[in-house]
């Protein structure tokens, strides 16, 4: 168990390719720290980073309150599951499990206990003389996990471990993965492009665009006050709502409309506004105007896709509500709106 | 396994049949005649022959020469199979390391594959010639007057030198594939479980490895006993004399030099015999042992 703590790290790649702009965090002693973005914004660089794998261009990693930069993966007490599991397909299940103990020196008898254990808790005594050739997607993501949680390390690394699996499983794989590392208390790193996976199971996560972190927070912090429209779109099916709007003496307006909500500061002008989905509602009396296109039936609740003017926009409403496509009227409710640089995107 | 069908029977025949042609124009017509006329005691003047049962096989038992070259040919065979196995794949492993260069270290290694034999012979004669060979004069250097073609064990190292040469390259090149077919992710765990290099090659890449390494080791024995003739050949100048030569070469030498057709044809029966059972060992080994899948 311990804090990791990032100062000023760096990535360029050799070919010149800066991954990772200059990043400094502290991911607290058992915290689970999720790292979501879109395809190719430097999340498994920056694991990667923290495991060894990958060479640290600039900064400095501590792991505890030892700095690491120069220590092989194997000395950093870190346990990692890779996407594609990663099992070493010559070794039986107990083998793989047992390979990072058996290199660490520990007796035998005291490494058979443990795998043991880590198999009973995963499900996997039954399988543990097979191959990993034997086994389904599922049940090898299970040795994965064994092999991580077999080691009592530090440090949790996990790069999607779950995006191999179908729909179901993953689910049932998210919840497991939270409660073991909750049990276990150990801190970990999770990378995913899934922000489901980002808000069901971090503490904290991280958002990276582009090699940058657009915003650290909880996931109710990130999903409510995003701190730019591209964590708002990023985060959240279906993303947060975002217009033009305009700031006019205090009052926000869309065109033509009256006044939505009172400015808190002075500024005006042209402006971006946010709004979530489900905090529209329809309303025949609404300030807007809104042209339904589309009606999209999720169960639980519907979603109403289409435009108020010519700007794509979303509302989320019950099940017991009635809807139709065409023209509507909706309210925004005032204290759920979020006001954006038009320019920066940046949180006003 | 996947079964393709075919409705009518003679299609697949047909598209077989060129290939089973040549097969029975190119090996099995001229085995079944070797088999034939080791039977029997040619006159080397070519007039007729006599039927002798299974003496040319019993008069290779007790023949010493015979010995003395099936001994060779195994000490020869572990030699250029031990050597150009290891040397490749210490040279892919290293080429594997660094992924940017292999592409160049592979071109510049598959130059050696192009040479045939006879030619790998000829260069190994320059190679080792008496007055101007590089590798002579590094022998003397040590001491060792190194006289190719007059002297055993010197034609014996020249022979084992150029065949070793000769083969790495195709030895790399399927080491270097397997290689760099093993998951990146797999290396990557392996570097997280175990801090020793060495105790991750041989507990992960070369397990992982271990397929292409039995191909290679049939492949390499095969070329050893079979294919170096023209190296040796070459490297002999038609000189048989002292030299060391192979269990193949000496069929050639007692068949069209000693005229001595059925001993020659009751000799490469027995290597005919020798290559079966190679094959029938690689193909119980692979399919029982070494995939993993
Ligand atoms: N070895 C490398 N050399 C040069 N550029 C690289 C290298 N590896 C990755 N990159 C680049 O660095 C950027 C970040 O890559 P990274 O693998 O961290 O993305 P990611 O966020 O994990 O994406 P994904 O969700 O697709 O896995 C990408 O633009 C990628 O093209
Ligand atoms: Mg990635």
């Amino acid at each position: 168990m311990a804090q990791v703590s990032l100062e000023g790290i760096r990535k360029v790649y050799p070919n010149g390719f800066q991954a990772v702009q200059t990043t400094s965090f502290t991911i607290q002693d058992g915290e689970f720290v999720v790292l979501v973005g879109p395809s190719g914004c430097g999340k498994s660089t920056l694991l990667r980073m923290i495991a060894g794998l990958e060479e640290i261009t600039e900064g400095e990693l501590k792991i505890g309150d030892r700095v690491v930069n120069d220590v092989d993966p194997a000395d950093r007490d870190i346990a990692m599951v890779f996407q594609n599991y990663a099992l070493y397909p010559h070794m039986t299940v107990r083998k793989n499990i047992g390979y990072g103990l058996k290199n660490r020196g520990t007796p035998a008898s005291e490494i058979a206990a443990k795998v043991e254990d880590a198999a009973r808790m995963l499900n996997l005594t039954e399988y543990l003389d097979r191959k990993p050739a034997q086994l389904s997607g599922g049940q090898r993501q299970r040795v994965a996990m064994g092999r991580a949680v077999v080691r009592d390390p530090a440090l949790f690394l996990f790069d999607e471990p779950l995006s191999n699996l179908d729909a179901k499983l993953r689910n049932q794989m998210r919840i497991e993965i939270k409660a073991l590392q909750r049990r276990l208390g150990t801190t970990a790193v999770y990378v995913t492009h899934d922000q489901v996976e980002a808000m069901t199971m971090a503490d904290r996560i991280i958002v990276l665009n582009a090699g940058r972190i657009e915003q650290i927070g909880t996931p109710s912090e990130i999903y409510h006050n995003p701190a730019s429209t591209f964590v708002a779109s990023f985060m959240g099916a279906p993303p947060m709502n975002l217009i033009r709007a305009e700031v006019d003496q205090k009052q926000v307006k869309i065109n033509g409309y009256d006044a939505l909500m009172v400015a808190s500061e002075a500024f005006s002008g042209p402006i971006t506004m946010g709004i979530r989905p489900e905090d529209v509602e329809l309303d025949a009396q609404g300030q807007v105007k809104f042209h339904v296109d589309i009606l999209e039936e999720l169960g639980a609740h519907r979603l109403l896709h289409g435009r108020i003017d010519d700007q794509p926009f979303s509302v989320m409403i019950g099940k017991e509500d009635t809807a139709h496509t065409g023209e509507t009227r909706i309210k925004l409710k005032p204290e759920a709106l979020r006001l954006f640089d038009k320019d920066t995107g940046l949180r006003l | 396994m996947k079964r393709a069908g075919f409705d009518n029977i003679w299609l697949p025949v047909a598209l077989l049949l060129p290939q089973l042609m040549i097969i029975a124009i190119f090996f099995y017509w001229p085995a079944g005649w070797a088999l034939q006329s080791s039977f029997y005691l040619q006159d080397p003047f070519g007039f007729g022959s006599t039927f002798v049962g299974g003496e040319n096989y019993t008069s290779l038992v007790g023949n010493d020469q015979y010995k003395r070259v099936a001994g060779f040919t195994i000490i020869y065979s572990v030699l250029v199979t031990f050597f150009s196995l290891a040397i490749a794949l210490l040279l892919a492993v290293k080429a594997d390391k660094v992924i940017r260069g292999a592409k160049t270290y592979r071109t510049l290694l598959m130059w050696v594959y192009a040479i045939a034999p006879p030619v790998a012979g000829f260069m190994g004669i320059l190679f080792f010639d008496q007055s101007t060979g590089p590798l002579t004069k590094f022998f003397q250097m040590f001491g060792w007057d190194f006289k190719l073609g007059v002297d055993y064990n010197a034609t014996a190292t020249a022979m084992v030198i150029v065949a070793v040469w000769k083969q790495i390259p195709v030895n790399f090149i399927f080491f270097l594939s397997g290689l760099q077919s093993i998951p990146r992710s797999v290396r990557e765990a392996t570097m997280i479980d175990n801090r020793s290099a060495t105790g991750r090659f041989w507990q992960v890449t070369f397990p992982l490895l271990a397929p292409t390494a039995f191909f290679l080791l049939i492949i390499n024995i095969t070329y050893a006993l079979f294919d170096t003739f023209g190296i040796i050949d070459a490297l002999m100048k038609g000189e048989p004399g002292n030299n060391p030569m192979t269990l193949v070469y000496k069929v050639y030498l007692d068949g069209f030099r000693g005229n001595d057709l059925g001993g020659s044809s009751a000799q490469s029966v027995i290597l005919m015999v020798l290559v079966l059972l190679l094959t029938v060992f690689q193909f119980r080994l692979v399919e029982r042992r070494i995939h993993y899948t």
